[in-house]
């Protein structure tokens, strides 16, 4: 229903496949709109001209469509009713509950000033020690899966957001399956956390634009609760590729210049953006935390594509999977897997052999797979390289493998004993302290 | 003053109206919202009546007919004591200043304390002949001699006709009265302003940088130094260092003031800065190395407009201690950031794109921006210099991409960081060939390393960097023939190489005594390894060369990772010369 203070206006003068544009005064740039009952958003205001992106797609607009403007900018309604609820991109619900009530606050609003930030040490236990020992994660830390579409990551996903120890998961679903949905969705239901859980889905039956909203929607929920209610906030998002597509439609559609793989040329800031939401607050601000975990698939395993490249230069590092072949199951790569903020906690929150185990377990598997190129190029193998080869295996079936769910301390005694195993203490490179304190005889 | 109405909005691009003149890079504030913020903006563009502004702030809320004001001066910078330790913003707000937890638009704030006391010093007496730039006195910022001068705005020759006795006086006092060839008075104060855009030129000349500026990285300064004064870059893509080689530079170089731009990256690595710089020590002077450090912050998730800014504010306020006779380093990461604000702002003007949509002058851009630095003899006979150190954040880690190209161009030293060495934790990871310094070829550079060191350093150098390329062709050989296919030789060739790599180039940024490696010890380590290289040992067979020369490695690392001289670095010299000793051949 159009208020008293809103105008409405009905000509229409153009009509691309994701914006419109219409003669019209007295409007603010970001300013929400209505086209025919379709929400838009004005992107571009040259003297009397607006142009609007229209989220929903613009099938089916008429040039005496009726716009309505909404004099805001897109926002939520922010209290602790979000919580076990689920939204679509608007933030309406669409779990057949009732509208949440509370504060309105605009999404994508300011940065924090990095001054009031603080350096993060928490460290977020997720029971899967390709990831808890090799690439540790830390509250307020932003890190995503780099991960081929056939992945599950979604499945690693959910079992990380139930393991951590956190207040509020926030799962910004972006183009999802509507299978995937559902997955998530059982979940949560039948992991008993619904309560703890806010959801803003986008799924692939749903317009692709609308996307666009969905990490400031996530994200201004996450803000909420960790800054106002100081909890410690777990973000998911899935999948910021297509996010980035959904960019590159609209700029696409408003005629902008495209730089590398068709991408608008803001691609970096757009992305840094959404992942610089990430932050821990000191104890004087509340020491509320937002972390945020994504997806980024790739095409063929290419990472110099526009998408990771970018998210790779803004993220924390980056998580891989891989189908290990060995032991048939998918494993959290050692490699190419990084954790940057891991040296903040390993050996300081974790047992103090931390560092030096994960580093010498990796050497060592790289050493199998040296091994493994020299086998598979028709070379004799010595005793050492074949005791690798038996350490690789067990070491990505019992430590690397997705379906591991340890503490870090069993996670250490393993791999204690998997050295002790497969070799001798002179091979494994670690500090005679150490050995001499952890070394299973 | 100009007025005019806003026009148009495409995102941080307004279109403005205006009823009198302005000019190209004028500041205008634009007033937004029922509260009418004033949002900062620059003129980028005249066509007609139309004049372009890019916005620092976010532009939500904006409309057709908000007010805008123009100030009639550039984007400028305000300069006097209190600048070091300080953490600003791109357009030089103090951070710490700003009261919320968010950063809100068009909050803008004073950069310096004016109500300090500062003890100042005269230099100048009255009767004294002076220009801009001349020294009028002298502060103690941080134990820098911060000297107050001229402002580098004022044109001509003046008397200074009174001057003030030593005392402790604010920054905004009338230090000096001097007097133009008319016969008018001029108060100075200890802040003057300086338009970021434009260098600052009050010196006599600027020379060829030539004196080593010493980093303590072994493979900076050992294999391709960079000079003061001198411009270097480092390009490499995500995951391969280049923040952690920063921080080591910014850390251990030998300068007077550092300043880090942060120009578009992570917001948790300048937290980092902020958290560790105050408790640091720095390793020349022994007090907190955020003494002196000035940060500008302009993070990935602050307003594109003014990461443009920050590199400027930046180098303007190196420029203003290089005056000062100081010596300033200036790190800037990264300029990728920077070279895609401008292409974000050349699309939205929708100006012809030149390769990966970057603007035509990008090259043209970045080659004026290296030239600020620089070594120069200032008016007064004495010496200041800013050496600058951009990082590049190639695209896909491709190197053939504008930015990394147009840097190339003009930058003198090049840090090649490679991923393959990086992933086998061979840091820093500075690819030994495809990295150069072209000051190692300067005659001047020459001259004076053989004063600093010895004149056979150089020679010794190269060397160093024939073994590494003879290296690494015969480790492709023996990719393709396998170990046995080629002679005994090649693998002790190789290992010499490796030697090298692991002792000289490879250095731990996060051990203590590893960390800064001081010349008089790269000296050492360097003619140990030359000496291990020219010697001939006794093998039978490759597997005796393999794990000899671990060995030899394994016990100069240990040396690496030793104080100087100590009991254990000499005991492991021992060792060496023993295990040398074994299989050296004696000439």
């Amino acid at each position: 229903m159009a208020k008293a203070f809103q105008k409405i206006f009905t000509e229409i003068t153009a009509i691309t496949k994701a914006t419109c544009s219409l003669k019209a005064e007295g409007v603010g740039n970001d300013e929400l709109a209505t086209v025919n009952g379709k929400l838009a958003q004005v992107v571009k205001i040259m003297g009397d001209e607006v142009t609007l992106q229209v989220f929903q797609g613009t099938e089916g607009i008429p040039t005496n469509a009726e716009v309505v403007f909404l004099g805001k900018a897109p926002s939520l309604k922010v209290s602790d009713q979000l919580a076990g609820r689920f939204f679509n991109a608007y933030g309406d619900p669409i779990d057949g509950g009732p509208a949440v009530e509370g504060e309105e606050v605009e999404i994508g609003g300011p940065s924090v000033n990095p001054v009031r930030r603080k350096q993060p040490s928490e460290l977020i236990a997720t029971g899967i020690a390709g990831i808890d020992l090799n690439n540790t994660l830390v509250s307020g830390q932003k890190i995503p899966f780099f991960a081929d579409p056939d992945q599950p990551y979604n499945q690693v996903m959910a079992n990380v957001a139930l393991r951590a120890q956190v207040d509020k998961i926030i799962l910004g679903g972006m183009g999802l399956t509507n299978d995937d949905y559902l997955y998530f969705k059982n979940v949560f239901a039948n992991a008993g956390v619904l309560d703890r859980i806010v959801s803003f889905v986008n799924t692939t039956e749903n317009p692709a634009v609308e996307r666009l909203l969905i990490p400031d929607m996530a994200l201004a929920a996450a803000e909420y609760f960790a800054v106002q209610k100081h909890q410690k906030v777990l973000v998911l998002l899935t999948d910021m590729t297509l996010y980035a597509d959904a960019l590159a439609i609209v700029s696409n559609r408003m005629d902008q210049i495209p730089s590398k793989d068709s991408m608008p040329g803001s691609l970096y800031s757009d992305l840094a953006k959404i992942y610089e939401k990430a932050v821990q607050f000191p104890e004087e601000a509340g020491g509320g935390s937002i972390t945020i975990i994504a997806v980024t698939t790739l095409s063929g395993g290419d990472i110099t594509h526009a998408i990771p490249d970018n998210t790779g230069y803004i993220t924390e590092g980056q998580l891989y999977l891989r189908r290990d072949s060995d032991i048939g199951k998918v494993i959290v790569d050692p490699f190419r897997s990084l954790s940057r903020l891991k040296q903040l906690v390993s050996g300081k929150k974790t047992r103090e052999d931390h560092p030096q185990v994960m580093n010498a377990a990796v050497r060592l598997y790289a050493d199998a797979a040296n091994a493994k190129t020299k086998l598979e190029n028709g070379f004799d193998l010595t005793d050492y390289d074949n005791r690798c080869l038996d350490f690789a295996k067990e070491y990505s079936n019992r430590i690397l493998a997705i379906d591991v769910n340890i503490n870090t301390t069993e996670m250490l005694d393993i791999a204690w004993e998997l050295f002790a195993t497969y070799f001798k203490p002179e091979e494994v490179n670690i500090k005679q302290a150490l050995v001499d304190k952890y070394w299973k005889k | 003053m100009t007025q005019g109405k806003v026009k148009g909005i495409i995102a941080n691009l307004v279109t403005v109206a205006v009823d009198g003149p302005v000019s190209q890079n004028e500041i205008a504030y634009i007033s937004v919202g029922a509260n009418a913020t004033k949002l900062m903006a620059e003129v980028i563009k005249v066509t007609g009546e139309n004049v372009y502004v890019q916005v620092f702030e976010s532009t939500r809320g904006l409309k057709v007919g908000d007010n805008v004001e123009f100030t009639g001066h550039m984007l400028e910078v305000t300069l006097g004591p209190g600048l070091l330790s300080r953490n600003y913003d791109g357009l030089q707000n103090d951070l710490d200043k700003l009261t919320g937890v968010f950063l809100q638009r068009g909050e803008y704030n004073f950069p310096l304390d004016k109500e300090k006391l500062w003890k100042f010093e005269p230099i100048a007496k009255v009767g004294d002949k002076v220009e801009a730039a001349a020294w009028l006195g002298e502060v103690d910022e941080n134990h820098q001699p911060h000297k107050i001068m001229v402002p580098f705005v004022m044109e001509g020759t003046y008397t200074v006709k009174s001057i003030v006795a030593a005392g402790e006086y604010k920054i905004e006092d009338t230090i000096a009265v001097i007097t133009d060839e008319e016969g008018n008075d001029h108060n100075i104060t200890m802040v003057q302003k300086w338009p970021v855009k434009k260098a600052i030129l009050a010196y006599k000349s600027k020379p060829r940088p030539f004196k080593l500026l010493e980093t303590g990285v072994r493979t900076i300064d050992t294999a391709n130094p960079i000079c003061e004064g001198g411009t270097g870059f480092i390009p490499g893509p995500f995951g391969t260092g280049k923040t952690v080689l920063q921080h080591a530079i910014s850390k251990q170089a030998e300068a007077d003031i550092v300043i880090i731009a942060a120009c578009g990256e992570r917001a948790n690595e300048v937290v980092e800065t902020f958290t560790e710089f105050p408790e640091l020590d720095d390793p020349h002077t022994g007090r907190k190395l955020m003494e002196r450090t000035i940060i500008i912050a302009n993070t990935s998730n602050m307003p594109v407009a003014s990461r443009e800014a920050s590199v400027y504010t930046s180098m303007t306020i190196a420029e203003y201690y290089r005056s000062m006779g100081l010596r300033v380093l200036l790190m800037a990461d990264s300029t990728s950031r920077w070279a895609q604000a401008l292409r974000e702002m050349s699309n939205r003007m929708e100006e012809l794109p030149g390769q990966d949509a970057f603007p035509m002058d990008l090259s043209a851009i970045i080659g004026a921006f290296y030239a600020r630095a620089g070594y120069v003899y200032l008016n007064n006979g004495k010496i200041g210099s800013v050496t600058f150190l951009g990082t590049v954040s190639p695209a896909g880690g491709n190197l053939k991409e504008p930015v990394t190209e147009g840097t190339k161009k003009v930058a003198r030293c090049f840090y090649a960081l490679e991923q393959a060495r990086a992933d086998h934790k061979r840091y820093p990871a500075v690819n030994p060939i495809d990295s150069y310094s072209k000051y190692i070829e300067y005659p001047e550079f020459a001259e004076y390393i053989s004063g600093l060191i010895d004149d056979k350093w150089i020679g010794q150098v190269n060397e160093m960097k024939t073994y590494l390329q003879r290296g690494k062709e015969i480790q492709e050989q023996i990719n393709i023939l396998g170990d046995d296919g080629v002679p005994v030789d090649y693998h002790e060739e190789f290992w010499k190489s490796e030697v090298i790599d692991f002792v000289i180039l490879q250095q731990d940024a996060f051990d203590k005594i590893d960390a800064v490696c001081p010349l008089e010890r790269q000296r050492y380590m360097l003619d140990l390894v030359m000496g291990i290289c020219h010697s001939d040992y006794n093998f039978d067979n490759f597997l005796d060369v393999i794990d000899y020369f671990k060995r030899i490695i394994n016990l100069c690392k240990q040396m690496n990772y030793s104080e100087f001289h100590s009991e254990d670095f000499e005991n492991y010299q021992k060792k060496l010369n023993e295990l040398l000793a074994e299989k050296q051949i004696k000439a």
